[in-house]
């Protein structure tokens, strides 16, 4: 295939979902080292290392339709060309509750995303959402297992408000047609979405530092 | 003349990178082999997509073809055909000399929850099946952290995937 003409809407959505998931695995990182106990700082790396990966087999498959590499479409695009969802943005370090929360509607909302592209008739990606997704079963075991632990705790309280506030974020990381679903899973009426396509606050910081060895050096790789 | 037996013998010395005791062949991520003349075409496809031993991995593979004087052609594959089951019997048995528990067979195991059940896995060290789950996750992306109640040993297991 050649590097011609605007990406098709597979291919935006490939770019999208990789953008999640290269943002939230740097987010995750940053509770590296911090975390309320040395098992989550081990679990909170390992999930970031995940997701990171599953970043770079996207923006692989994504550059074999639109030419370059996994590095360049992951470090060398302006933030106005990144397509992440407000959701994964935030940033939650130094929010235990705050963090569980999101870890758990996201990986309910990525379930959601990746049992419909395990059908997608672009086999290529069919195949790597069905690899995702049996490494994705760890994330949400550990996601589940946590929300019921607040959930059991005298900070139940503090944990569904933040679950409340996320709401409308995690919502937009889904396709309007897949937000019904996530809803039913998580037991929550729909509301108006944060959507995609502005930026929070937090993403030129963040941007400046994902990019900032291959801005110092052209095409470095590490 | 290069042979394809040849090629799988080769492949079979390259230690993982980080669980040397046993091979990329019964680690099982050789997918198939292909010998076209002097051109080697190895299909590789890696255990977890965060794994960041994959281009280790490749560039190990490619070193052992042409060490053969052969030209190699590493094609990584990215889809579902790696699972713990492809690790061989072999690759099992290093695994749990080495004082990592194997996977689960996933045919056998039928569901992730089985990473829960603490009668699914033996301690490496004195066989007891009384271990506890400690941390899904460890060192690399492919191991959760065990502990043995009955030598009160921590070790490490294969996730099952």
């Amino acid at each position: 295939m050649s590097a011609q003409g605007p990406p098709s809407p597979a291919v935006e959505a490939v770019l999208a979902f990789a953008d999640d998931e290269l943002v939230l695995g740097w987010r995750d990182s940053e509770w590296t080292g911090i975390a309320p106990f040395l098992e989550e700082d081990v679990a909170f790396s390992s999930i970031a290392q995940g997701e990171i990966g599953h970043a770079r087999a996207l923006y692989e498959l994504a550059a074999g339709v639109l030419g370059g590499d996994a590095d360049a479409l992951a470090f060398d695009r302006e933030p106005g060309e990144y397509r992440c969802a407000p959701f994964v943005e935030l940033q939650l370090v130094d929010d235990w509750a705050a963090t569980i929360a999101r870890h758990w509607l996201y990986e309910t909302a990525d379930s959601v995303r990746v049992a419909e592209l395990v059908d997608s008739d672009w086999p290529e990606l069919a195949g790597l959402a069905a690899k995702m997704d049996r490494e994705e079963a760890y994330h949400r075991m550990h996601a589940q297992m946590w929300a019921d632990r607040l959930r059991e705790s005298a900070e139940r309280d503090r944990f569904e408000g933040k679950v409340a506030e996320l709401w409308p974020y995690a919502l937009g990381l889904l396709e309007p047609g897949q937000r019904d679903r996530l809803a039913e899973l998580v037991g929550r009426e729909p509301v108006d979405a944060v959507e995609r396509g502005a930026h929070t606050e937090g993403f030129a910081e963040l941007h400046g530092e994902m990019t900032m060895v291959r801005r110092s050096v052209a095409g470095a790789r590490w | 003349m290069v042979t394809t037996e040849r090629v799988w013998e080769a492949l079979a010395e390259i230690a993982d990178p980080e669980i040397p005791v046993i091979s990329l062949v019964d680690l099982g991520v050789i997918r198939d082999v292909e010998v076209v003349g002097r051109q080697v075409r190895v299909e590789f496809t890696p255990t977890f997509l965060g794994c960041p031993a994959q281009e280790v991995m490749r560039n190990q593979l490619a070193e052992a073809v042409r060490a053969l004087g052969a030209e190699p052609q590493i094609d990584v594959i990215l889809d579902d055909s790696w699972s713990t089951d492809r690790i061989t019997a072999e690759g099992r048995r290093k695994l749990e000399e080495s004082g990592f528990a194997p996977p689960h067979l996933r045919a056998s195991a039928g569901s992730t929850v089985v990473q829960l059940d603490t009668q699914a896995f033996r301690c490496p060290y004195c066989s007891s099946a009384d271990t506890t789950l400690e941390n899904l996750f460890g060192p690399t992306p492919c191991r959760s952290i065990r502990y043995c109640r009955s030598c009160r040993q921590p070790f490490e297991q294969f996730k099952t995937i």
